[in-house]
């Protein structure tokens, strides 16, 4: 057995990354693709608390972050739903590549 | 003296400005009257400390007065004094410009009576007359330019004074931009004095051409540049052309304009920065054939004119020609004694033309005659001002042209020659003008131009109202008299000369007609009257036929010489409109337009390329920040 430490938290956090970076590159529904930026916040976050617990244990910042991290990311959810539904009254759709009219 | 007397001269005739402007005309219209009396009182009271000033220099050592000046400016290192340079050049102008101003507004009171502009006249003709006395006055070139402008300003004001007549509006444009052009002259004098010497000062500057510090080409080009400006002011050639459209102002207007304040701007300019002049020989000597020439140029325009005031505007320019003769040939004293007698008889017989228009309601002279019966008063004083003009002994035209043609003759005998034909010729025209408007039988006159009395004019041509022909006598007076201070050399002494003759008034006075050359220029200007006397009154020779012999120098003469043709045709239509400005706009419109079209344009095409980059994909986006993301990465850790 190995002991978890500040390695295996980042390589946790890293691959959370990018399954969600992924997930954003790749999905075509709206949905999927909001659902996958939030696993990549949360995987900020995880990297934020192992840092703060690893290396400024006292000061507790990236605690404090972490929470401010998901305030913006559940604002910016109530935001990205409001839209992607007022999209969906529009266009009766909610595949991302049906909202392409702000272009040249 | 009081120290605030030289400064009263000029600050009274502008405060009589601003009260008829802000106060009277807005307040007071319907009693226009008040206007005259405010300006005649201002003017008047001028005069009366112009006497009192006059009185102190003469009693002052060396006829120069201490005034302290006022710190007006100080910018940088560069500090700007406004005040009062009062010696004997000033004192004589001072005289010349409140005497003249305060007969012609006098005068005007006859002649405006009844216009509509009344106030405004007058509000005009105190403003004219206080910018002429502070460029007098001031101590400092920068203050004479800004007066100088401001002497520009009151011509363009009143001679386009019946502004709804298109000629009048067009007059003053001309005048205002003819002279313009030589002020630019001016203008670029000042800056290059200013340049080399670090002040405006007059007196400073005086000291510093003395010392020989400011010398050789540049003194002569600041010469020149002082001169062009003197040139646009005094209608020397090729300025001249706005002087006789000049007669579209009112006719009192002129008087004042050609006897007291505009024109005699230019000659007091020369006189002003005389010691310039007097250390490059370049200088004088263009000063002397410019002058010389015009007289003779202008006046045989002058012979073939048939508009009263045209005759006397040619006779102006030619009479400037003559100062600037005394000035370039001789001495300050000769030029200024010119400008001093000629203000008297040349504002009467401006005043004169306006009493006969007033009579028969015209301008022209092939419709008056006869007049010598119904304007007595106006007759005498007019021939008066013609006999002194075409310098007849004793009048005042006599001693001052006398003096000219001494030195014309003594230093440049080709000037000379200019100058005794341009005597003959005066005299020829002056008394052509007598003698078709005064003599003969009357030929009907026209219909009044001026406002608000045509009903009473139905009856024929008759004598001017009192208010009229006061002036008109005092200015008579004068024109006889007031070349005689000069008789024993007085004038020239006080003017700084230190010649003078220990010879009593009397000897002098009738000695002079025992030396050849005056008795020349007499016997010349008795035979230009004489020929107008054979041809316009006795009818012995007949014009119409003089006239058929010479036909194409008479057209060339009643063209003024096309000079008008050549402003209007080949300079400024050819030249200018078609060549340079067409090239100019050619240059806006294609290179600088061009310049800033382009970059426009490009800036417009360079983004119809790169929106493209803007597919609307948002995943494309995100893909673009993570490659850029981890682009970004890759470099730190590659290079750090």
């Amino acid at each position: 057995m190995f002991s978890v430490g500040l390695d295996q938290y980042l390589i946790l956090s890293a691959v959370l990354f990018c399954i969600g970076l992924f997930g954003v590159l790749t999905q075509r529904n709206v949905i999927k693709v909001i659902m996958c930026l939030e696993i990549m916040l949360n995987a900020v976050n995880i990297a934020l608390i192992a840092f703060s617990q690893y290396i400024t244990p006292v000061t507790l910042t990236g605690q404090v972050f972490a929470i401010f991290v998901m305030v913006v990311a559940a604002a910016e959810v109530a935001v990205g739903i409001a839209i992607i539904f007022t999209v969906y009254r529009n266009r009766e759709s909610v595949d991302i590549e049906n909202f392409n009219i702000l272009k040249w | 003296m009081p120290t605030q007397v030289p400064w009263l001269i000029f600050l009274i005739p502008f405060i009589s400005f601003l009260l008829i402007g802000l106060v009277l005309r807005p307040f007071l219209n319907k009693r226009p009257l008040i206007g005259g009396y405010v300006t005649i009182g201002a003017v008047g009271i001028s005069f009366g400390l112009s006497l009192w000033l006059l009185s102190a220099v003469i009693a002052a050592p060396g006829h120069v007065l201490p005034v302290d000046d006022i710190e007006w400016a100080l910018i940088g290192n560069l500090s700007i004094h406004i005040g009062v340079l009062v010696d004997s050049l000033t004192a004589v102008m001072v005289i010349v410009v409140t005497f003249v101003s305060l007969m012609v507004q006098i005068y005007s009171q006859g002649y405006m009576k009844g216009d509509a502009g009344y106030l405004r006249y007058y509000a005009f003709m105190s403003l004219f007359t206080a910018c002429m006395l502070g460029l007098v006055l001031a101590d400092n070139i920068l203050f004479m330019f800004v007066f100088w402008e401001g002497v520009g300003l009151g011509s363009y004001l009143l001679i386009g004074f019946w502004f709804h007549k298109p000629s009048a509006a067009n007059a003053a444009k001309k005048a205002f931009i003819v002279t313009r052009l030589g002020d630019f002259g001016f203008l670029a004098a000042i800056l290059v004095l200013y340049a080399q010497t670090g002040t405006f000062d007059t007196e400073s500057l005086y000291k510093i051409v003395a010392t020989g510090a400011l010398a050789g080409t540049t003194l002569t080009w600041v010469a020149i540049g002082i001169f062009s400006g003197a040139a646009g002011k005094s209608a020397q050639f090729p300025l001249h052309v706005w002087l006789p459209d000049a007669m579209e102002g009112p006719t009192p207007v002129s008087a004042l304009i050609h006897a007291a304040t505009m024109v005699a701007a230019g000659v007091f300019l020369v006189a002003r920065f005389y010691p310039m002049f007097e250390h490059s020989q370049e200088a004088m000597l263009i000063v002397g054939i410019i002058g010389g020439f015009t007289a003779i140029f202008a006046a045989s325009m002058g012979l073939v004119m048939n508009d009263i005031k045209r005759v006397l505007a040619y006779s102006t320019i030619s009479q400037l020609g003559f100062m600037m003769v005394g000035l370039g040939v001789g001495s300050v004293a000769i030029g200024i004694f010119h400008l001093f007698t000629h203000a008297f008889f040349k504002a009467l017989l401006f005043l004169g033309s306006g009493s006969v228009n007033h009579g028969t309601g015209t301008f022209d002279m092939r419709l008056m005659g006869g007049l010598r019966k119904a304007m007595p008063w106006t007759y005498i004083t007019f021939v008066i001002g013609s006999l002194s003009l075409a310098g007849i002994w004793p009048l005042s035209g006599f001693w001052s042209k006398d003096e000219i043609m001494v030195v014309a003759f003594d230093n440049q005998p080709a000037i000379f020659a200019l100058c005794i034909v341009a005597v003959f010729m005066t005299a020829f025209y002056m008394f052509r003008a007598v003698f078709m408007t005064f003599h003969g039988e009357y030929r009907g006159g026209a219909q009044p131009e001026h406002g608000g009395h045509g009903d009473a004019h139905s009856h024929g041509p008759h004598e001017s109202p009192m208010v009229m022909v006061i002036p008109l006598v005092v200015l008579a007076v004068l024109a006889v008299c007031a070349g005689w201070v000069n008789v024993t050399g007085l004038f020239n002494l006080f003017m700084g000369e230190s010649e003078v003759q220990e010879i009593g008034f009397a000897t002098s006075f009738f000695g002079v007609l025992s030396h050849p050359l005056p008795l020349i220029s007499l016997a010349i200007a008795l035979l230009g009257i004489l020929l107008a006397y054979a041809m316009y009154c006795a009818k012995w020779i007949s014009p119409e036929k003089i006239g058929n012999v010479f036909k194409p120098i008479y057209i060339m003469l009643s063209h003024k010489y096309w000079m008008d043709e050549l402003y209007e045709n080949v300079i400024v239509k050819t030249i200018l409109y078609n060549g340079i400005f067409k090239w100019m706009a050619m240059f806006d419109s294609s290179v600088v337009d061009g310049t800033v079209n382009g970059a426009a344009q490009g800036t417009a095409a360079a983004g119809g390329v790169l929106r493209k980059l803007q597919t609307g994909q948002t995943q494309l986006y995100v893909i673009s920040i993570a490659i850029g993301a981890i682009a970004i990465v890759a470099c730190l850790y590659l290079f750090s």
